[in-house]
């Protein structure tokens, strides 16, 4: 079981590095979008006997991370004239370059931290740090609203695999609100970004710099 | 089942406020389940229900020490809002009004979490619902501030649940179930496993202080409280920053249980100065006098975390603050609010002599600056003085100059904006709406009414209230 976690783990780890290399916004809507269906495919992959809970968690991960979330950021980005990163703060190659760096120093200190023995075999942690990592250089890297809403999201993915390590000690009541909270966060996220469009004619962040001393 | 009445009945609300067709009655639901909420407050307050241990929401010792003020607070800018609806009708208020009687729902509920995954998703709750009410305004200033809120808010509240799970798997880690009612990880005490709860320690501090708006995260608050309408701003730093300071209380009494209560009161009085120290300076530049206020939030959400950081006195001085400071805020909040209207701009360089043009408001701004900067006899003075005696006794003399220091900048930052707006000939007249601005009672009654609470609860501090902090440090710090 852990053979086959650790495969999900390792495609959503490369899929972080796609997302630091694209420019065009499309695809990293499109590839936050395959991260949350592989994530949402773990909990099925981690037991033997197949509980209806987790089912139920994977079905609605599936449904809300990989359906309904992207689709908010497609709306919210349809009044767009483009739909490329042109001018990120943290260019391409160098958060490529950092993603990199800090996938490999998770995965290399992770026999520093105290886990349980079932953990210990696993890439759970480190990939749970490299995709917060992914999610950091985006939200600080990027220019445009979209990229930044992308970025938060897959700082929530890698929150999310945390929390694979307490899935069976979290009662599905939390499991529940915490992807609606996210789900509902993307709704208001998507409208403010609808209205940046609207009223700067563009999705660049740089211009909503006039409050300030 | 009240309790958990007091959480649904504003949410109900909330869905009313969506579905009501008239822009201009709907307004009238805020004050209607503001009556609501403080009637059902003041009956748990005074005939407190069982608390089953196990629950994951129940009006607790600390519940009971705080969500009366949120709840007072509420009722009192429900009715400012209802005038201010009303005059602002050119404006939908459908949204205004929606997210706000959601996030009075959302607060009742993060103020009686007794679960670390309930209280994430309260307080989360809140943040979303807070965010349209600061775009109200709908202007390229208001999105700017809502984006920034948004984004800040965010990323700290992810950083809170990180830290959650983190929590979690201490208990499961130290042979535990991952049990996570406070109850629970209390009760595991020194069995949580001793490096997640410091790495869930620093991650929820960092993750509730933000939206504390302690420094360095505190960036979106002086954007959020200047752009935002007057009881937004009064809601935001009265009420949702309780919700996260009860949070960080009730995380700090499971780091405690742990055997970790130096290290987490260290992080606490050094994270506090600097928020203090931090507001103090940026007092002394802004030239808005509504970002002075977020400033000012900044600066007593400062001085709540050192009174967390002092122990079992420390922490019932930080009650009673909590209590000051909202009503004293939530009264300079709606008096500036009045006069950034009055004078169609909130720089001081463009407003002058707005004691001619708005007198009762200028006479209410200025108390209340007094109250706020610690000037006897109003209740902030006294709630300080209790910490700063709380830091002598712990022997923290250096803290409590560094504290006293601040304070002192404070004052100067505030009388530097404060008198030269109220003093001086008028400049000419910048109109916004066309509108003549006049004084009614409906604007200046409910901030009065705070200020005169906040000098009430000053020369009075009625003893049911000191015995209800009481009880509730007792809950956070059992057997001491």
């Amino acid at each position: 079981m852990n053979h086959n976690l650790n495969l999900l783990l390792d495609v959503a780890m490369g899929l972080n590095l796609v997302s630091l290399a694209c420019s065009r916004l499309q695809t990293l809507i499109r590839v936050m979008a395959l991260q949350g269906v592989i994530l949402g495919l773990m909990p099925l992959v981690m037991e033997h006997d197949l509980d209806w809970r987790f089912a139920l968690i994977a079905l609605a991960t599936v449904f809300g991370k990989g359906m309904v979330i992207p689709l908010l950021l497609r709306r919210a980005m349809r009044k767009a004239h483009t739909d490329r990163e042109l001018e990120p703060f943290i260019g391409f190659v160098p958060s490529l370059l950092l993603g990199a760096g800090g996938t490999i120093a998770a995965l290399a200190m992770v026999n520093q931290l105290p886990l349980l023995p079932e953990h210990t075999g696993s890439v759970l942690v480190p990939a749970a740090l490299a995709t917060i990592l992914t999610g950091f250089i985006l939200l600080i890297g990027r220019a445009k609203a979209i990229s930044q809403a992308c970025g938060y999201l897959i700082l929530e993915n890698g929150i999310y695999v945390f929390g694979l390590l307490l899935l069976k000690a979290m009662p599905i009541l939390v499991e529940a609100g915490v992807l609606l909270d996210i789900t509902v966060s993307v709704f208001i996220i998507s409208i403010v970004v609808d209205r940046i469009q609207t009223v700067f004619d563009s999705l660049d962040t740089r211009h909503l710099t006039t409050l300030r001393e | 089942m009240r309790s958990i009445l007091l959480i649904l009945m504003p949410i109900v609300g909330s869905v009313v406020a969506a579905l009501w067709p008239s822009n201009r009655t709907r307004p009238a639901l805020l004050p209607i389940i503001g009556i609501l909420h403080s009637l059902l407050t003041l009956s748990l307050f005074f005939d407190p229900p069982n608390v089953v241990l196990e629950d994951w929401l129940g009006f607790d010792a600390l519940a009971r020490a705080v969500l009366p003020v949120v709840s007072l607070l509420y009722l009192i800018c429900s009715f400012y809002g209802f005038t201010y609806l009303q005059v602002r009708d050119e404006r939908p208020n459908r949204v205004f009004v929606t997210s706000m009687l959601a996030v009075v729902g959302m607060m009742s509920a993060g103020l009686q979490a007794r679960h670390l995954g309930i209280l994430w998703i309260a307080t989360e709750a809140v943040t979303l619902a807070a965010g349209p009410m600061i775009h109200f305004n709908g202007n390229a200033r208001s999105i700017e501030a809502t984006w920034k809120y948004l984004v800040v808010g965010g990323t700290g509240i992810a950083l809170s649940l990180l830290g959650t799970f983190c929590l979690g798997y201490a208990s499961l880690h130290g042979g535990g179930d991952g049990n996570l009612t406070f109850v629970a990880l209390m009760q595991q005490g020194a069995g949580l496993s001793h490096s997640w709860v410091f790495i869930a320690w620093v991650l929820l501090l960092v993750g509730y202080g933000t939206k504390l708006g302690l420094a360095p995260m505190h960036t979106w608050k002086p954007d959020a409280y200047g752009e935002a309408p007057a009881i937004v701003g009064a809601m935001l730093a009265g009420g949702v920053t309780t919700v996260a300071f009860t949070a960080i209380l009730r995380v700090r009494a499971v780091v405690g249980a742990a055997g970790a209560s130096a290290i987490a009161d260290q992080c606490l009085l050094a994270i506090g100065l600097f928020s203090m120290l931090v507001a103090a300076l940026f007092l002394l530049a802004t030239r808005d006098y509504k970002r002075v206020l977020a400033y000012s939030s900044i600066e007593h959400m400062g001085i709540l975390t050192v009174g967390a950081a002092l122990g079992p006195a420390g922490v019932a001085a930080a009650l009673f603050h909590v209590w000051s400071n909202s009503l004293t805020k939530g009264a300079m909040f709606m008096s500036a609010g009045n006069i950034r209207r009055a004078a169609g701009s909130a720089s001081m360089d463009e407003v002058r002599g707005m004691v001619v043009r708005a007198p009762y408001s200028v006479a209410i701004f200025v108390a209340g600056m007094f109250a706020v900067t610690a000037s006897p006899p109003f209740g902030p003075f006294f709630s300080e003085l209790r910490i700063v005696r709380a830091g002598f006794a712990g022997g923290h003399g250096t803290a409590v100059a560094v504290f006293l220091g601040c304070l002192l900048l404070a004052f100067l930052g505030f009388t530097r904006v404060v008198f030269p707006i109220v003093d001086g000939r008028p400049s000419k007249i910048v109109k916004e709406s066309g509108k003549r601005f006049v004084e009614t009672a409906g604007i200046i009654i409910p901030p009065l009414l705070l200020l005169c609470l906040s000098l009430w609860l000053g020369l009075f501090t009625p003893t049911v209230l000191q015995d209800a902090w009481s009880a509730a440090v007792a809950q956070l710090f059992p057997k001491s």
